[in-house]
């Protein structure tokens, strides 16, 4: 069976997507709410079809709605006022609770990456990744103190971030952009902002930016300097070079440096590491500062703001299949990041060939559930499974005792 | 909304000369969180007149901020405007009656709160303005009268014990900003520095920003940062308030009193208050009489859109349907035009025709619009509010009945020798599309008068547009001015 053919499509949603982990994580309980009959899906067709607007009253219908349609991929939306397929029949829809989602992609590092470019991805570039996953995670729980976080790989060549706490679900756009504003320390995209706006008058970094420091300082050196080696090229050598606010300092380093251009980045960052340590200690303080810029602009990660702005922004669902790679979404989880393999996830190609290969066990026909326990998805249902559970239990224990600290 | 069994009648004797000490007042703060409603019975012309003047200041803050004035210059214009129609004295003001002004700041909010609950456009535009006021009279506050204010209020902020600010000394000491330089002296300002936390929510501004420490989901927030957690609360307070207004309203039950009032305000809203304007007898700004002929000439240089397509339409077609007519007569009599002259501009212009259908057809509604005949009422010309109101597309506003293509030729050739250029078209458009048309006519006459000194922001001696006449006057008396006493007829205009 050719991987993404739409007959291979149709296996894969009849007898692997786990539909019932997926509502366990969005509904937050076993039986429907509102977070699941008010919901948004949307639904990616053959010939680039677009349908919005789709609600279920439970995740049955969902997945037969699926099969019938069979999408190359679908997405989720906010939970509504109302049930959004009967959006023709009313007078406003608007949006009321929503997870608050993050996309870190690859592409927004392509200015810095040397060993990929366009929509490859390799294990070398991935550690931006998971440098961007620990800075983002530990940041998220220590300042904001929201515990639900669930890490989507998105199939290719990025991660998303799903935080379903309950004040996260309720944030408003103007709070969500707050939180963008917040995270948000390197503008890529922006032509001539080399320089990352970080800093307030008294020239040391805030705290969430000081914090991330911490952590980046070592994939800096592992990815930045060596890996990639980001400023062995002249091209590479002259960005850094932009960055240093002594014009001194940056002319020395350049003649030295253009004399011999290929210099491993490693030493080429002793050689700067030199110079500042050749100045007086009151003129080091800005060299430091743009030391740490640097080091920040280099890994510091780069999430797309409009995802995370708005609560009507549709984003794809967990376990869909990413059509050019053939790749699965799989959950992630952040503790293991570091020994994240994108190109070990399973393939739709791979988990078809693995249940062609099932010896049927006597008395279960072909059955879902038990199926994809045979196959290399099954690790990945679980962890869904594991963190839908908890999701449930806090709900449950919520409603028995409410939080009085509400304000 | 007002319950019957708590209203009392409000104490006549007037309180005053008590300096500084202010507890006595029924009113102890020049700040107001609305919080309560005014309980206290009110005559129907108070109700009307004290909602007009609070209008007249927030049509002001609307229109500075439409002009992009900076923050000084508004809070500059709008405290004149204050002092004018709201005037709200400090606590330390020993000759003024405290009380009776607070109370028609408080009795003015609740009033305007029921105009512009109803619709969702109105209640944004509300609370921005309202915001702007709040905001602009703390900053105005003495500190230790905001002191007794923020005291006398609880707003949920937690205070942040000094272990715990030792805690977190060096995050929160790396974002304390203090206005001085030196070393020694900011580490002192930071050790006296209170910090209060509460939940980031509510100071999302400040956490966009990074201006805060972010632990836990709370923000610690030094004192001088409290101000942003006021006025947070004082917009979402009110936006929740109207909200809960409107839904009521309905309940008001009773149309003959409030009603009208109501709708009249929030008319007044979308055009600023234009009463200035509704003069009966034309001024003669020249001191000489206007005559017929001279009318051709004025309409290049000093009238208003709406009044220049009129009369050109009317002097490319000898004609001018009914409404049309109505319209520009009545302007060109409140411009300065007798009634002679009238009857000669128009026998001119509506050449076609013989002098007996002429006679029989039109010179007796000319006559009446200058009260001549009929009833003998002196109609005062149309403001821009009643020129917008709905109509056939000849007559009314063009920069509102226009669609945005022909909106711009037509200003184009129109305004061209006077110093319009197409740069100055999409700032219009803006505000058209904004339909913010007053402010946009007020930009035209802005740029049309740059020669005479009119810079960007000015306006029409720094109001907008509300009247043609208005428009025309001021065009008359800048040039005026400008050609240093002579007639403004004699004056050549410069074309860029």
């Amino acid at each position: 069976m050719d991987a993404l053919s739409p007959e291979a499509m149709l296996t894969f949603y009849r007898r692997l997507y786990p539909f019932k982990s997926v509502y366990g994580w969005l509904n937050h309980d076993h039986m429907p709410t509102r977070l699941w009959t008010h919901r948004e899906f949307a639904f990616t067709l053959a010939g680039d079809v677009y349908v919005r607007y789709k609600s279920y009253n439970n995740s049955d219908e969902l997945k037969a709605d699926v099969c019938k349609l069979n999408p190359s991929r679908f997405e989720i939306g906010p939970v509504y006022s109302a049930r959004p397929r009967d959006k023709k029949t009313l007078r406003t829809l608007t949006p009321m609770q929503r997870e608050l989602v993050f996309d870190i992609d690859m592409t927004d590092y392509d200015e810095i990456r040397t060993c990929c470019a366009d929509a490859n991805i390799c294990k070398k570039c991935w550690k931006w990744i998971s440098a961007a996953v620990k800075v983002l995670d530990q940041a998220i729980r220590e300042q904001y103190g929201y515990e639900q976080l669930l890490w989507v790989y998105s199939g290719r060549r990025g991660i998303h971030l799903w935080i379903s706490d309950a004040e996260a679900l309720e944030l408003t756009d103007q709070q969500r952009k707050a939180v963008v504003g917040w995270m948000n320390a390197v503008s890529p995209a922006v032509e001539g902002t080399k320089r990352p706006n970080i800093r307030t008058s008294t020239r040391s970094l805030p705290p969430p930016l000081a914090a991330a420091r911490e952590i980046l300082l070592p994939y800096f050196s592992d990815i930045v300097l060596e890996e990639q080696d980001c400023f062995g090229s002249e091209e590479g050598y002259e960005k850094l070079l932009d960055f240093i606010p002594d014009k001194k300092i940056a002319d020395a380093l350049k003649k030295k440096w253009s004399a011999d251009p290929h210099k491993p980045s490693s030493s080429k960052w002793i050689d700067l590491k030199n110079e500042v340590k050749a100045l007086e200690k009151h003129q080091r303080p800005p060299l430091m500062a743009a030391m740490e810029d640097i080091v920040l602009h280099y890994t510091y990660p780069r999430i797309d703001a409009e995802v995370s702005k708005h609560r009507n922004h549709l984003l794809k669902a967990p376990f869909c299949v990413h059509p050019k790679t053939g790749r699965v979404c799989v959950p992630v989880d952040p503790r293991g990041i570091d020994s994240f393999d994108p190109e070990k996830v399973p393939t739709i190609a791979q988990l078809l060939g693995e249940l062609d290969a099932l010896i049927p066990v006597d008395g279960q026909e072909n059955q879902p559930e038990s199926d994809v326990q045979r196959t290399s998805l099954a690790p990945y249902v679980e962890l869904l499974d594991k963190y839908s559970t908890s999701l449930m239990d806090l709900k449950r224990r919520q409603k028995q005792d409410p939080d009085v600290l509400s304000w | 909304m007002f319950k019957s069994s708590e209203r009392k009648p409000f104490q006549q004797d007037s309180v005053t000369y008590q300096g500084s000490s202010s507890s006595h007042l029924q009113y102890p703060h020049r700040l107001n969180f609305y919080d309560k409603p005014p309980l206290f019975d009110v005559a129907i012309e108070e109700f009307e007149t004290c909602a007009l003047d609070r209008l007249r200041v927030l049509a002001e803050i609307e229109s500075s901020a439409a002009r992009n004035r900076t923050w000084e210059e508004s809070t500059l214009a709008v405290r004149t405007q204050c002092d004018k129609h709201l005037v709200m004295k400090p606590n330390s003001s020993k000759y003024d009656d405290l009380d009776e002004q607070r109370r028609k700041d408080h009795l003015s909010h609740f009033v305007l709160r029921l105009a512009f609950c109803r619709s969702e456009d109105l209640r944004r535009r509300y609370v921005k303005a309202e915001s702007t006021l709040f905001r602009m009279r703390y900053e105005d506050d003495a500190h230790a009268d905001r002191e007794a204010f923020l005291n006398s209020r609880d707003f949920n902020c937690l205070p942040v014990p000094a272990d715990e600010k030792a805690k977190y000394h060096t995050e929160l000491s790396s974002l304390y900003f203090a206005p001085s330089k030196n070393e020694a002296e900011r580490k002192a300002a930071f050790e006296r520095e209170k910090y209060f936390k509460v939940k980031w929510t509510r100071v999302p501004d400040l956490v966009e920003k990074r201006r805060v420490f972010l632990n836990r989901g709370w923000a610690y927030v030094p004192s001088q940062e409290q101000s942003s957690i006021i006025f947070q609360e004082f917009e979402s307070r009110l936006e929740k308030a109207l909200e809960m207004t409107a839904r009521l309203l309905p309940r008001l039950d009773e149309d003959t009193r409030l009603i009208p009032i109501l709708n009249n305000l929030s008319q007044g809203f979308i055009a600023g208050s234009s009463s200035d304007w509704m003069g009966e007898n034309g001024d003669n700004a020249n001191g000489e009489e206007l005559k017929a002929e001279m009318i051709d000439d004025m309409s290049k240089r000093h009238f208003p859109m709406c009044m220049k397509t009129l009369h050109d339409r009317l002097q490319r077609d000898n004609h001018l349907k009914h409404f049309g007519r109505l319209q520009y007569g009545l302007f060109l009599k409140v411009l300065g035009l007798s009634v002679e002259e009238a009857i000669v501009f128009w026998r001119k212009s509506f050449s076609r025709i013989t002098d007996d259908k002429f006679n029989k057809e039109y010179r007796y509604n000319i006559r009446h619009t200058y009260g001549l005949e009929g009833k003998r009422a002196n109609y005062p010309a149309k403001n821009c509010l009643q020129v917008m109101a709905p109509g056939a597309q000849e007559y009314g506003c063009p920069y509102k009945t226009y669609n945005p293509d022909n909106l711009q030729s037509a200003l184009l050739s129109t305004y061209s020798h006077l110093g319009l250029k197409a740069a100055d078209l999409p700032d219009i458009m803006q505000l058209v599309g904004a339909h913010s048309y007053h402010t946009a006519c007020t930009r035209v006459f802005e740029v049309t008068h740059g020669s005479c000194g009119v810079k960007k922001g000015d306006g029409l001696n720094g109001e907008h547009v509300t009247h043609p006449n208005q428009y025309a006057a001021h065009s008359r008396e800048l040039y005026k001015a400008a050609a240093g006493g002579g007639s403004s007829e004699d004056m050549v205009v410069v074309t860029s």
